[in-house]
């Protein structure tokens, strides 16, 4: 028992290092996208202290707009701008019907008011695009589907061209953001309004135009991660839980840190994966990819409550 | 109240007194209730204070002063468990208090309100009051649940207490009040009911005046001499207000930057040429 | 006039801290008891029981479990579902090991295990608070689940993998499995909702309620006038869960007579979640009153398109159901955070000052 907990395990990964690394690479593929998605989050929160559970049906709702759109004869590309022209319409509608009028609520009023946008999309995207799952149109969007095949150590490890096109896209899209952050104006704003109203608002932006904003970031986001994972798994509701997976992420990384969602992402990613193949298959029936960055976040947390990256919470009276 | 009479007759006792204010015949400053001996404590490289020793009386109102930023704060902290010593000892009755949890400290007898209002915003006055008295009750998860036998003697039983400490107070009128309604001064009285109806032993106000009008000053005053004449509650307040502190208290600490300058009754530390240095500008 | 105080005096505290110090509330209640317990079964078709009254019931306590930890001591769950399932299978293991158990008995007790499985997930909320906290619920929702489903013991290795309801008779008439009647298993379901009810009622009016509602607050001020934050919470999670895992085993034994793992999934906890928010956090009445809408309006929309002749299909009425659900959260969060209660409370000053408002 010990020894299939203990060494078995680490065994087997010296054994074969290269089936290792494929583990760590599907690992990653995931990772980065879960990375993404706590990025979203942390921009919300960050901007307007919502937790923002709307998130996974967003991811949903974008690939589905964007299979829907191009079912209707429109070329991939175009379909793709107004996929995005529909996220930002959302986001707009969310900052007027639902975000502004609850402006100054306790915390757990906006997040159950995001849970009520998530039923809304989900009743509403089955009504308009019914529920069962869809092709994600990966060769309409030129994303390569063939596989690169390496041989480390006389092993072999193989990698999916639109895996490796979204990790690619993906690590875009964060630099994209960071530089986003840190070298505009607006970037500036975002990243005060975590810090101090008072200091963000002085830079002269609105607080609505941050927020229609950081939620349209949000769809882009969505976007993105909906076209990666839609292609690796097909586009249904069922996509919803890999932001699920962003939650422990935002544990582990602190809800207001930026590179702890990019870190955090990663480690869940790969540690995920390294534990179901090698502990949850073999000793505990599978499966566990549904719960093991929650226990694992609330492990750490147990430790370091203020999460690997987030400051020491300093209390006073 | 009559469980926290601390007036003991002890013969001999040194009396301290203010010629200044008028104390009621017969009280007595009793021996030391807390002794900090060497107190020293570190955030990080921050000093907030450094080697203080003084000690509380029974039956006395100490004042700790002091200009922004000098440690009081953290000194009534301190007291109250909420930090704990990076060196030195605290002494309660005589003997050495080991390190405490907060709700321990609380179960000894140490009540305190706090310099920016920690009121329980959601729950009425009266509800906010009667957990002034939770350390003084002792029933069950079963008997609270059938609302029977010593659940529901000791609601009522506590209840006629707090009942008491909110006339004293003179807050009848705003009772079932939820505290979020309330204007700021009367928030600080409800704060005081709430500590008051633990009858504590020592009793910490930290700045309990400040941002009151004149008016409510003086209330506050009376309430506070009053709760020490009536009840022998010994008091130990941090206030900015230097008529109120030199009006109501029997004996003065005066902290800057962390270290103690002054010890001593009101006269001795008005004419202390360090405080006076310390406050130069500042009227008194 | 309806409500009208004046002339009820208090002549002593005892009196003023009555369950209903104000008379018209006590007539109000009266009534209402009088219709569950009398009116209603006698009326009441089979689709009533089954669409309305039953459910409506034990998503009341399932919530108002909830309510107790997040709206009186303030430590947000989403982790409801799990904690049913808990309830619901150890209330199967429990009749299904000794037959000859009390099946109403069987359903108290199961409670405890859900209230053991609380406090064990409850003892990080010493050191994670807020939303940290909500998503270290996450963890006992999915973990628990996923053990429902790969702990074979737990459904005594059905091939299906579900739990099915066996027959089960109190004193000679069936309360659960195919044989119950519904009449039965809602007196049953309200017998226990009714008492469940009470004893929250006294808890949350007591000393332990105000802890809660202290840690909930203010949790530094709470520790530093005596209160053991850690033991309120625990508390707070025992009891909570104690009462949701009582709900659970009711929702499966008197309600859906069978249950997969994934019956207690996320969508679950989010359901009772929406009850105790759109009742209102902090109230006893308002679970009743989000149950009646969430479990309510479904039921409503189902039968309007009919009734008005309009061609919609089952599976569009579905998803606009969810739809609905979703924009009256919205809205009902706009118009008052603080849930039906707070509106009921409103309405209720209005009546007690009606006719002369000033
Ligand atoms: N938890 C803490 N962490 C770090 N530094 C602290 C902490 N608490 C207090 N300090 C520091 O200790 C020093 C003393 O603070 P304290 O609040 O005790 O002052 P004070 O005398 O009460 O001042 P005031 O009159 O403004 O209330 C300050 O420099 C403060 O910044
Ligand atoms: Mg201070």
């Amino acid at each position: 028992m010990l020894n299939d907990i203990f060494i078995k395990p680490f065994a087997d990964m010296a054994a074969a290092p290269d089936f290792l690394l494929q583990v760590l690479w599907e690992g990653l593929v995931s990772g980065i996208l879960y990375a993404l998605i706590a990025l979203g989050f942390v921009l919300i929160y960050r901007s307007s202290r919502i937790f923002n559970f709307a998130q996974g049906i967003m991811v949903v709702f974008a690939a589905l707009t964007l299979v829907g759109l191009h079912a209707l004869g429109i070329p991939a590309w175009i379909s793709v701008a107004l996929t995005l022209a529909v996220m930002f319409a959302l986001a707009v509608t969310i900052e007027r019907v639902v975000l502004r009028p609850l402006v100054g609520q306790p915390d757990i009023i906006l997040f159950m008011a995001t849970i009520g946008i998530t039923l809304f999309l989900i009743g509403g995207g089955e009504i308009i695009f019914g529920g069962e799952n869809k092709v994600m149109i990966t060769e309409e969007l030129g994303i390569p589907t063939g596989s690169v095949l390496l041989e480390p150590w006389g092993g072999l490890l193989i990698l999916e061209q639109k895996d490796i096109t979204a990790v690619l896209v993906a690590a875009a899209l964060v630099v994209a953001l960071l530089v986003f952050l840190n070298r505009t104006r607006m970037g500036r704003a975002i990243r005060a309004l975590g810090d101090d109203h008072q200091a963000a608002l002085s830079v002269g932006i609105s607080l609505q135009t941050v927020w229609v904003l950081v939620w349209f970031i949000a769809g882009i986001i969505a976007l993105v991660t909906g076209i990666a994972w839609g292609a690796r798994a097909g586009v249904s509701f069922a996509l919803e839980v890999i932001a699920y997976k962003a939650l422990p992420v935002l544990m582990l990384g602190g809800l207001e840190s930026i590179t702890g969602a990019i870190i955090g992402g990663l480690m869940i990613g790969m540690l995920e994966k390294l534990f179901e193949i090698y502990w949850g298959q073999p000793l505990l029936g599978g499966n566990t990819e549904t719960w093991f960055a929650f226990v694992l976040a609330l492990v750490v947390l147990l430790f370091r409550p203020q999460g690997l990256f987030g400051e020491r919470i300093i209390e006073r009276v | 109240m009559d469980g926290s009479r601390t007036d003991d007759s002890t013969e001999g006792q040194e009396t301290v007194r203010d010629e200044g204010h008028v104390v009621a015949e017969g009280r007595r400053i009793g021996p030391v209730l807390m002794e900090l001996r060497n107190i020293t404590l570190r955030f990080g490289g921050v000093v907030a204070i450094k080697d203080i020793s003084f000690d509380i009386r029974e039956g006395e109102i100490r004042a700790i002063i002091g200009p922004n930023g000098a440690g009081k704060s953290s000194m009534l902290n301190i007291i109250s468990g909420f930090y704990t010593p990076s060196e030195g000892a605290l002494l309660y009755r005589g003997e050495t208090r080991p390190p405490m949890r907060p709700y321990e400290v609380a179960r000894l007898g140490v009540a305190r309100t706090f310099q920016n209002i920690a009121l329980f915003e959601g729950m009425t006055v009266l509800d906010n009051v009667m957990t002034g008295r939770l350390t003084h009750m002792k029933a069950g998860l079963v008997a609270q649940a059938l609302w029977w036998g010593r659940a529901r003697d000791e609601e009522i039983a506590n209840r006629e207490v707090v009942e008491k400490v909110i006339d004293f107070l003179e807050i009848q009128a705003i009772r079932k009040t939820p505290v979020g309604r309330l204007p700021y001064g009367l928030k600080k009285r409800v704060e005081l009911a709430r500590a008051l109806a633990a009858e504590p032993s020592l009793l910490l106000l930290d700045e309990p005046m400040a941002g009151m009008n004149v008016e409510e000053k003086e209330d506050m005053s009376r309430f506070i001499l009053d709760v020490n004449d009536e009840f022998g509650t010994t008091i130990c307040l941090i206030e900015h207000d230097m008529g109120v502190v030199m009006d109501l208290s029997d004996r003065v600490v005066v902290m800057d930057y962390g270290r103690k300058i002054g010890d001593g009754t009101p006269d001795e530390v008005r004419r202390n040429q360090d405080v006076i240095d310390a406050y130069l500008g500042v009227a008194h | 006039m309806l409500y009208r105080t004046a002339g009820q005096f208090k002549t002593s505290y005892k009196a003023d801290m009555a369950l209903f110090p104000v008379r018209q509330d006590a007539v109000l209640l009266a009534v209402i008891l009088a219709l569950v317990w009398g009116v209603f079964p006698l009326l009441a078709s089979e689709f009533a029981f089954q669409t309305l009254l039953i459910p409506i019931l034990i998503y009341a306590l399932a919530a108002l479990g909830l309510n107790i930890l997040t709206g009186y001591a303030g430590q947000l769950s989403l982790g409801t579902g799990a904690f049913m399932g808990v309830g619901a299978y150890a209330c199967y293991k429990m009749v299904t090991l000794f037959p000859w158990m009390n099946p109403v008995v069987a359903i108290l007790l199961s409670g405890l295990f859900s209230a053991g499985v609380g406090v064990m997930f409850g003892i990080p909320s010493l050191r994670i608070k807020g939303f940290y906290l909500a998503i270290a619920t996450l963890a006992a929702q999915f973990f628990l689940v996923w053990l429902f489903e790969k702990w074979g013991w737990l459904y005594n290795d059905n091939a299906s993998g579900a739990i099915q309801v066996p027959n089960l008779d109190m004193f000679g008439i069936y309360v659960a499995g195919p044989q119950a009647s519904s009449l039965v298993q809602y007196y049953v379901v309200l017998a226990v909702v009714t008492l469940m009810t009470l004893l929250c009622i006294n808890l949350t009016r007591g000393n332990l309620g105000r802890t809660w509602k202290a840690t909930r607050d203010m949790d530094i001020a709470a520790e530093l006038i005596g209160i053991n934050l850690l033991r309120s919470k625990l508390m707070a999670f025992a009891v909570s869960s104690y009462v949701v895992g009582v709900a659970g085993a009711l929702f499966v034994f008197m309600w859906r007579g069978a249950a997969e793992p994934n019956l207690f999934d996320i969508p679950l906890s989010f359901r009772v979640l929406f009850i105790a928010i759109i009742g209102g956090l902090g109230s006893i009445l308002g679970n009743y009153l989000g149950a009646i809408l969430i479990v309510g309006l479904p039921v409503v929309l189902n039968t309007l398109p009919q009734a008005l002749g309009l061609p919609i299909s089952s599976a569009t009425v579905e998803h606009l159901n969810v739809m609905i659900v979703g924009a009256l959260i919205v809205f009902f969060l706009i118009i008052e955070p603080h849930g039906l209660a707070r509106l009921w409370a409103l309405i209720r000053e209005k009546l007690i000052i009606w006719p002369f408002p000033h």
